[in-house]
């Protein structure tokens, strides 16, 4: 079953001048078709400006589509009845981790989505309890969200949106202000959370390495969707990637320059492993 | 500077006061500063004393501690008690030009002294002895009836637990964005009362953007966890009175009567 289906998605910045007439219109996404099954763990690749945060905000019913339909759990995101049903099934989280931390104590900050839609308490400690054990977090349970690295904050963010038991989790950017620690620490936990509690993980990034443990990657370019597919269908491809002003993973990099330069290596190598393996077949 | 404050801290230890409930501490302070204009004799100063110093003891918070929140108020303490000094009519004991002092105005610039660091040391050891969060639910339980006249009790207490959530915040934001100005010859230190002013526009103005810009995706982060306000919502930690509380009460009610019962035979 699809957890997210998107048929002829539009959305618009509408820029209005003093008297409220139209100024500009930019359109962030521009008509768009994809659908994402349940239990994926699927990646969103684009540089600046193209349209993937947008998406992210559209799929959390934060701004509803211009025209086009977007379902999330069968549910319209124009449906504003529904729209807090949507935000339960889709959790969501951001960029940066300090902006997303409501309470000073790690536990209550976990407890305060179920707190929203009302779940009794005896069951608010026992999902807090669950989720930050997911995450790993649980010997910080009563620390201050303050005192936490990056990666943790955002792992306590992260155990926050698993308290509401969401069927998926649209991560927009989680890594882009972590250290390299701290980045490694969440794509770990988001990848765990995908296998074991079989969530369905959208992860919109720039970093292609968070991508190579993808099912499936999607590539944006100026509100279009311009290449689908799994990593290594989309990362054999580099002049292509190139083109979008996106980068492939090193070793994927190197692999290609060789093939370039005449050794007879296959296209889309994703790990140093998997490179040693071809290169000591020759 | 701030960090000097020591009023509305949070005081970590394990007595009976900080066990209690936020809601009997908050009226009971509000008891106690009340019964500090109820009485006007020696022996209603005796039985405030015993206690509040009976209440400091218990609590297990230092009492040195406690004393250093005295200081940041110092200038309406000290202008109070020279007001009051120089400012009361009655038996001249010294007087110099249109300045004199008089002995009802040293009697009540030593009990108005007593009064207003009673007053302080009282409303302190309730902010020592409650964790902010706490604070904020006792207050909108305590508050909770002027929802009846449309007083938004909900959303001032998440107000109040969000402010707390981001001083530290947006005091190391302050930090970074005065190093950063330092850095480019900007200068904090010299100067006088209105140059040091000056100087604090270009500190204070990307501070307002940034906490702008900050109270924009905290927003968007809590409606993506479907907060929606204080309707339906449950609670994490409900507020239930024990035997203990309603003991405190009993107590209230005792020192009260005996103040009362005070003003009424002497």
């Amino acid at each position: 079953m699809d957890i997210i289906k998107a048929s002829e998605l539009t959305y618009e910045y509408i820029r209005r001048n003093e008297e409220g007439d139209v100024d500009s219109i930019n359109q962030a996404i521009k008509g768009i078709d994809f659908d994402i099954a349940k239990g994926d763990f699927v990646a969103i690749l684009g540089h600046n400006g193209s349209g993937k945060s947008t998406l992210a905000k559209a799929i959390n019913a934060i701004l509803a589509p211009t025209s086009g339909s977007l379902w999330v759990k069968g549910y319209d995101t124009k449906d504003l009845d529904k729209l807090w049903d949507i935000r339960q099934a889709a959790g969501m989280v951001f960029q940066n981790p300090d902006n997303q931390i409501i309470a000073t104590v790690v536990e209550e900050d976990v407890g305060f989505g179920p707190e929203n839609i009302g779940i009794p308490t005896k069951e608010i400690w026992e999902r807090v309890e669950e989720s930050l054990r997911a995450v790993g977090m649980l010997e910080y349970r009563k620390h201050s969200p303050n005192k936490l690295s990056g990666g943790q904050k955002q792992r306590v963010a992260i155990a926050g949106i698993m308290a509401m038991k969401p069927e998926c989790i649209v991560l927009d950017e989680p890594t882009a202000m972590l250290d390299p620690n701290g980045r490694k620490d969440v794509i770990h936990t988001i990848t765990e959370l995908n296998k074991r509690e079989n969530v369905t993980i959208l992860l919109i990034t720039h970093y292609m390495d968070e991508v190579i443990g993808a099912d499936k990657v999607i590539v944006m370019d100026q509100g279009q969707i311009v290449m689908e597919g799994t990593p290594r269908e989309v990362f054999s491809k580099v002049e292509e990637l190139k083109k979008y002003r996106l980068d492939v993973p090193q070793v994927t990099e190197l692999a290609y320059e060789l093939k370039k330069s005449g050794i007879p290596i296959p296209d889309g190598i994703l790990t140093v492993d998997e490179l040693v393996d071809e290169l000591s077949r020759l | 500077m701030i960090r000097d404050i020591t009023i509305g801290q949070y005081y970590p230890a394990d007595s009976v006061i900080h066990r209690l409930d936020p809601r009997v501490k908050l009226i009971g302070t509000l008891l106690f500063i009340i019964s500090l204009f109820l009485f006007n004799h020696f022996w209603g100063y005796v039985v405030a004393s015993i206690y509040l110093f009976g209440i400091i003891k218990i609590s297990k918070v230092p009492f040195k501690f406690i004393v250093k929140g005295l200081k940041s108020v110092m200038m309406i303490f000290l202008f109070t008690l020279v007001f009051n000094l120089f400012m009361t009519p009655g038996t001249v004991l010294w007087s110099f030009g249109f300045l004199k002092i008089t002995w009802e105005g040293i009697r009540i610039a030593i009990f108005m002294g007593i009064r207003l660091t009673y007053l302080i040391l009282g409303s302190s050891l309730m902010t020592f002895t409650t964790t902010p969060n706490n604070l904020t639910d006792g207050l909108e339980s305590v508050m909770g009836p002027l929802n009846k006249i449309k007083v938004p009790v909900h959303e001032i207490a998440m107000m109040m637990s969000i402010a707390l959530r981001f001083i530290p915040i947006l005091l190391e934001e302050t930090d970074k964005i005065m190093k950063a100005q330092t850095a480019r010859g900007a200068d904090f230190e010299t100067g006088g009362l209105v140059k040091r002013a000056k100087s604090m526009i270009p500190l204070l103005v990307p501070l307002f953007v940034s906490a702008f810009r900050r109270a924009n995706d905290l927003a968007m982060a809590m409606e993506a966890r479907c907060y929606q306000g204080g309707h339906g919502r449950t609670k994490m930690n409900p507020l239930r009175y024990y035997k203990r509380d309603y003991l405190s009460f009993g107590v209230m009610a005792v020192y009260l009567g005996v103040l009362i019962g005070l003003n009424i035979l002497l």
